[in-house]
């Protein structure tokens, strides 16, 4: 009976010291992965760091402007299509087929999107996009950023449009009015908080995207702002300079990796920070 | 006439995402012709690759993307196992929300800084104070000298893996930290109250409760290591030979075309990559729809019982 006792004390002790070591392990490496950025990454953050172009390998000055600027005419474009698109196939599941067996069926091929290999979009988009048109283009590279953005964005739209009480919709009704201006003036309206933190949500994951970016938008050395030809961004130019094994395109490297981390962290905390107010208030 | 236009306006976009999953099947089936037709079913079982005179074959890659998904479940999965059982059941109040929005911060962190890090910061680190240990530890035994033998290079397949295994941390670990809580209770009281320690709790009542929702959770992850694309392009070291050691490169489905797509030139070549990314799509659908289809069930049982 004793040693009985003795041995379950010791297997639930051992399980618990397992389950502290991996929340230490884990702790670790996102610890070694900050500190590396930070070391690496700050002393390239000067004002160079924002004002120049990309620089040839091995010389001096030079900096990632071409590359941030081409991030971000990608990632906004690709939100202004795919935040439209979203939304409305949202309105759909939830305020027209709500219960109904298709509505089961979309959201879940939309769920299989939300993880499917991001590199097949940029297969695709090569396929369909760049290789009839003949060139990698800033337009191609958005295009693949919105087919990534667009099931974040339907997803939380829909959870958000899910939330609005009815009571709402049917007072509305009662008042006489058709059923899409009860949409657009009640359900959008209450759950407007909700849809943007989808869009934001998208903005973080997108502008992180490497893998589509690579056979569609290509890189460029030089300013470009125009949207059929090649661009520059911050992650394709990340992989390139961390790969290369020049000294000054490394420091660039992780000088962009620090930039970009900080913005989809910010990203990520807005939106916690837009849902925690939005939950509150339904 | 109004409500008419917008419910099919709607309508259309709600079909897209269906409609784009036909069409990027098809599109990539239809540019991979070439390749299918010059290689057909040969395609799969050969591990040659070889860009100049026109041979290629995708089992190298197929065996790198399966070794280093495999590696990053075996890995994986128990980590996310005891982050969630910390988080959920063991630590309380401030400590389990201050973890929490650390895994969280872990998911957040796009992959591309995942490989980076992996190999300016891993690799030399596992090259320098792990595989030395390792392979001499293995030295001698057979099957594990040629699992972890050869040079320590610091990248290679295990690199991978284990950057595999701590991206989808956070990815498994949240979903089982709400299927954890999902639990009632008035069960896990049941269980402590008749003398249960936590282990027992956990492994008797709270695993038993959530485990197809948990099944779901880890082919999720699955999913997401069969597809991830930088971070293991960083640190693969994108070699075409087929080896037994773990510490040696090889290649993925989808480093292999991160890396070599851009320079593929002739019919065949791109053909080629594009049939690797139709196995890899086919593959991970597969995957993915399995676990949705097993989460889904869960969230359907939950709503049930409310």
């Amino acid at each position: 009976m004793k040693r009985m006792q003795v041995t379950r004390k010791i297997s639930n002790n051992i399980f618990s010291m397992l389950c502290i070591s991996s929340v230490l392990f884990g702790i670790t490496i996102l610890s070694s992965i900050f500190y590396a950025l930070i070391i690496h990454g700050f002393p390239a953050l000067n004002l160079h760091f924002f004002i120049s172009d990309t620089p040839a390998p091995d010389s001096p000055a030079g900096g990632l402007r071409n590359a941030i600027v081409g991030s971000f005419i990608i990632t906004t474009a690709a939100v202004l299509v795919a935040t439209p698109i979203g939304i409305l196939a949202a309105t759909f599941l939830s305020e027209y087929a709500r219960g109904k067996k298709i509505a089961s069926i979309i959201r879940f091929v939309n769920d299989v999107w939300l993880s499917a290999p991001s590199i097949i979009v940029g297969l695709f988009v090569y396929t369909v996009v760049v290789h009839p048109m003949g060139n990698y283009s800033a337009f191609a590279g958005a295009i693949s950023l919105a087919m990534i953005a667009c099931p974040i964005i339907t997803r939380s739209a829909e959870d958000m449009l899910n939330l609005v009480p009815n009571e709402l919709r049917e007072a509305a009704i009662a008042l006489g009015l058709p059923k899409w201006r009860v949409i657009i003036h009640i359900a959008w309206r209450a759950s407007k908080q909700g849809i943007l933190t989808g869009v934001l949500l998208a903005v973080a994951r997108i502008s992180g995207e490497t893998a589509p970016l690579l056979f569609t938008s290509l890189n460029n050395q030089f300013w470009s702002t125009n949207l059929s030809q090649p661009i520059a961004n911050l992650p394709v130019t990340i992989y390139q300079f961390a790969m290369s094994p020049y000294r000054n395109w490394q420091d660039l490297a992780w000088g962009g990796a620090l930039l970009i981390t900080v913005v989809v962290l910010f990203l990520n905390v807005l939106t916690r920070y837009f849902a925690k107010s939005g939950g509150k208030r339904s | 006439m109004g409500d008419f236009v917008f419910s099919n306006l709607t309508r259309i976009f709600a079909w897209f995402a269906f409609l784009l999953l036909l069409c990027v099947l098809f599109s990539l089936c239809v540019a991979s012709a070439p390749s299918i037709h010059a290689f057909g079913f040969h395609f799969l079982v050969s591990d040659s690759w070889d860009p100049i005179n026109g041979h290629f074959g995708a089992l190298s890659a197929i065996c790198g993307t399966l070794m280093t998904s495999v590696i990053a479940m075996l890995l994986g999965v128990p980590l996310s196992l005891g982050i969630a059982v910390f988080i959920a059941e063991i630590s309380q109040g401030k400590i389990s929300k201050i973890v929490r929005t650390l895994i969280d911060l872990m998911a957040g962190i796009p992959s591309i800084i995942y490989g980076m890090w992996g190999l300016l910061v891993l690799a030399p680190f596992l090259a320098d104070h792990v595989q030395p240990f390792v392979s001499d530890a293995a030295q001698g035994i057979p099957y594990l000298e040629d699992l972890f033998g050869g040079p320590s290079l610091g990248i290679g397949i295990f690199t991978a893996g284990l950057i595999l295994a701590i991206m989808i941390i956070p990815y498994i670990s949240s979903t089982l930290i709400d299927m954890f809580r999902s639990v009632p209770p008035v069960l896990k009281e049941a269980a402590y109250g008749i003398g249960a320690t936590r282990f027992e709790v956990v492994r008797k009542v709270v695993v038993p409760y959530v485990r197809k929702g948990m099944i779901g959770s880890i082919m999720l992850g699955l999913g997401r290591a069969l597809g991830e694309t930088m971070a293991v392009t960083f640190v693969i070291g994108n070699s075409k030979q087929l080896t037994a050691s773990l510490f040696m490169p090889g290649t993925t489905i989808s480093a292999s075309i991160a890396n070599e797509f851009n320079e593929a030139t002739g019919l065949l070549y791109p053909a080629s990559l594009l049939e690797l990314g139709v196995i890899l799509f086919v593959l991970s659908f597969l995957i993915l729809a399995f676990a949705r289809l097993l989460l889904l069930r869960i969230n359907r049982k939950k709503a049930g019982a409310h």
